[in-house]
């Protein structure tokens, strides 16, 4: 049973049926999936959603799917993390870190829009499924391709991290390296989308995908005991993210799943790329798109498509924006790891980084709820910590050997920023 | 100076199913009016009711995004070529 009512432009407001469709044929605005919450609020309750199996299927009715999902079944529902060594270190009373570095099945939130995106693509009868991607997405359609029996074409820019590059190879799609960055692999996939008769996941079933990004946010609210937080610091590529975790929490606040709602919302990106954090900082709403350069090459996007919407929402929010510069993610990602054992990619350094500028400004208080979005894994991205992390010791099998070489150790400086 | 349009598909039926087309203009806005001038109704798909160009309508010339270059004002030179793309084609990880 189906609870969409049909796409609908954000722009202009003309509505579609719910079939292929990503941008206004009117006024070429992007496309958005239109709910009939009347149906939903007679049927998804606290309780209902409690009874089922823990995945992001849970909230199924909120997902815009005609028939039962078929892709993803063990996918979301991942640990929403109380930090008390993070919050002793930024002196912050109450915080959280929501962790999809150990979403299924490859480690990143992906793996959410992904199965809505095969879902669905199935529904339309598609058999070859593609993405143009920084190196998560890629990983996701690929593996869940293979789950699904599907072909994959999978289009990445050529100097992407050997990790990524190896975590899409392995299930065996057909990898593209594209010689450019991602702006211009994502123009190309634009061209092939409009050529091949496929489901590029971002593009042509964009209004779906995006969709199961709301999943995120769902989780965040039912594991904090149904209510919001009042701070969600999230990373920001293409800008969608930030978009949906706002569109979950209104829509558990508008069928009554949580009592109030005044999240205030925060992206996060790196310094040489940073078109979104811009725009909020200098209040332009018009993006001006960059040439990007930074290590957090997942979220190395200069042109990001949902860029507009994002500081639309921050803004609406009274959040706010920052940069991180690559020495800051580093630092981050160390953090992290050596004070809540999560070992997250370069996306996940650039949000911890921006929280402690939020908390140092004092745009978050110290003693309100605080979310932190972890949206990716570290063992995809090694190479830029490699180099940075102490050596291990290096011995004899002696117990002499191993007491000698002990001693020049210095105990690690844990916790300080 | 001739300027070459690539036409997106949800326009294309204003333009007779032609994807390609060419227009006389010096910038961008000069080249939404002429575009308008032959193919009446293109204006009012591409600006809003204030005759603003929408700005989730990215245009290129020679393939380099205008918000890199001059803008609305950017000027175009005879044999440009020019397209409009959706923004929401824009990136999405």
């Amino acid at each position: 049973m189906s609870y969409v009512k049909g796409l609908k432009c954000r722009e202009c407001g003309r509505e579609y049926p719910a079939n292929i469709l990503f941008v206004c044929e009117y006024c070429f605005g992007s496309i958005e999936v239109a709910y009939d919450y009347d149906k939903i609020k007679k049927v998804l309750t606290r309780q209902e959603i409690e009874k089922r199996p823990k995945n992001m299927w849970r909230y199924k009715e909120l997902l815009p799917l005609s028939k039962e999902p078929s892709d993803g079944l063990t996918t979301g529902f991942t640990p929403l993390v109380r930090s008390h060594n993070l919050a002793k270190v930024l002196g912050v009373k109450e915080l959280y870190i929501k962790d999809d570095s150990v979403n299924h099945p490859t480690l990143s939130f992906k793996d959410r829009v992904v199965a809505v995106a095969l879902s669905k693509a199935k529904e339309f009868g598609f058999r070859t499924v593609a993405c143009a991607s920084t190196g998560n997405l890629a990983n996701s359609v690929a593996a869940n391709a293979a789950i699904a029996g599907l072909r994959a074409f999978i289009f990445i820019p050529a100097d992407l991290e050997q990790g990524k590059i190896i975590a899409s190879s392995i299930y065996n799609p057909v990898l593209v390296k594209v010689e450019g960055n991602y702006d211009e692999v994502n123009r190309l996939c634009s061209e092939i989308a409009a050529k091949y008769k496929w489901a590029f996941v971002n593009i042509n079933i964009r209004p779906y995908y995006a969709e199961g990004s709301k999943t995120y946010g769902f989780e965040i609210a039912e594991q904090l005991g149904w209510r919001a937080p009042k701070h969600i610091i999230v990373p920001a590529a293409g800008g969608s993210l930030v978009t949906k975790i706002k569109k979950s929490l209104q829509e558990f606040y508008q069928l009554g799943l949580i009592p109030e709602f005044k999240t205030k919302l925060y992206v996060a990106q790196g310094e040489g790329c940073a078109p979104i954090v811009t725009a909020i900082k200098e209040d332009n709403e018009i993006i001006k798109p960059v040439k990007p350069k930074t290590i957090a090459k997942s979220l190395a996007i200069g042109n990001p498509a949902d860029g507009f919407y994002a500081y639309d929402v921050v803004k609406k929010s009274g959040g706010w924006a920052e940069a991180a510069s690559d020495d800051e993610i580093i630092n981050a990602i160390k953090l992290l790891a050596e004070t809540e054992g999560i070992f997250t990619e370069t996306a996940g350094g650039v949000t911890v980084a921006a929280t402690i500028k939020f908390i140092k400004e004092k745009r978050i208080p110290k003693d309100e709820s605080i979310v932190i979005c972890i949206t990716g894994n570290g063992l995809k991205t090694q190479e830029v910590v490699a180099d940075k992390l102490a050596k291990p010791l290096k011995i004899k099998p002696s117990l002499g050997s191993f007491e000698e070489e002990q001693k020049k150790r210095p105990t690690a400086d844990h916790y300080s920023i | 100076m001739s300027i070459k349009v690539r036409i997106p598909a949800p326009l294309q039926k204003l333009t007779q199913n032609k994807v390609e087309v060419e227009v006389e203009a010096g910038n961008i806005n000069e080249l939404v009016d002429d575009l308008e001038k032959r193919f009446p109704g293109v204006k009012a798909r591409i600006c809003d009711e204030n005759g603003k160009i929408r700005r989730f309508i990215n245009f290129y010339v020679n393939n380099e995004d205008i918000r890199f270059l001059k803008g609305y004002d950017t000027e175009l030179k005879n044999n440009d070529e020019v397209s409009i793309i959706p923004a929401i084609a824009g990136g999405s990880e």
